[in-house]
């Protein structure tokens, strides 16, 4: 089946998310709903007090990765359009990592799309996040059982 | 199930093979990326972790719980009992932690 040509990026440098809504939408009259989820770096992690985040990634196969994401959604839900955009390198906190947007006809889709392809990406995508400590020291996150199940619940019985 | 054309196919004539570590992995083996000859009796992934930690500490280190370690052949997501040929690329890395 076909659908839109998703936008993906992976970059170093900040995104707009006005600018990326708007050009999700550019010309359409067909869009009732747009979802959106904006991922961001949190100044503590378990207790701890973060300076920065770096993040890591496998070049050749992230936009693979998230191009296979995509095809996904637009297989389970009638999206007019997806874009994600994930950022790379060492981040501060307060600034953004990820970006989410979906559109549809109607919310649901667009709204059920943005949880699953975040979920699915947490999961999925190729990234790798090393948190650096106020006081010194860092370590490499590990991925959690809490995002397999959210991963999880997106399952369908085939 | 992985069936993606070798990635280097210049390696297939020289029976070698990409293989990279990324993250914990590659702070343990010390490498990001190395072309390897693969041995006549490596052909899954299971089989090439094994040959791996033979070569030295810092192999063992990055492959020592092997439950943490993930894998991709030619950048599709791969299990240990995934085919590894000369001209593949293997990657080698934590489960993802991205988002």
């Amino acid at each position: 089946m076909s659908g839109p040509t998703p936008t993906i990026r992976v970059q170093a440098e900040d995104f707009d998310i006005g600018a990326e809504f708007a050009a999700l939408g550019k010309g359409r009259a067909d869009i009732g709903g747009l979802g959106c989820f904006v991922g961001t770096v949190r100044e503590t992690a378990k207790g701890r007090k973060i300076v920065s985040m770096t993040l890591e990634h496998y070049p050749a196969m992230t936009e693979a990765a998230m191009a296979r994401i995509a095809t996904e959604a637009t297989g389970r839900w009638p999206l007019l359009g997806i874009t994600l955009i994930h950022r790379v390198g060492t981040l501060l906190p307060g600034e953004n990592i990820v970006l989410v947007l979906t559109a549809s006809a109607h919310r649901q889709a667009a709204l059920d799309a943005t949880g699953f392809l975040i979920d699915w990406l947490k999961t999925r995508a190729p990234f790798w996040k090393k948190e650096s400590f106020a006081g010194g020291g860092d370590a490499w996150v590990q991925a959690n059982e809490a995002d397999d199940k959210a991963a999880a619940k997106w399952a369908t019985v085939t | 199930m992985n069936s993606a054309a070798p990635i280097a196919p210049a390696n297939v004539a020289a029976g070698t093979i990409v293989v990279m570590y990324f993250a914990w992995l590659r702070e343990r083996t010390g490498i990001g990326e190395e072309t390897l000859t693969l041995p006549p009796d490596v052909s899954n992934v299971g089989a090439l972790i094994d040959w791996l930690i033979t070569r030295g500490p810092g192999y063992q280190s990055a492959f020592a719980s092997r439950q943490t370690v993930r894998c991709a052949v030619n950048q599709d997501f791969a299990t240990p009992d995934a085919p590894v040929a000369p001209g593949d690329e293997v990657a080698f890395f934590p489960p993802v932690t991205g988002g």
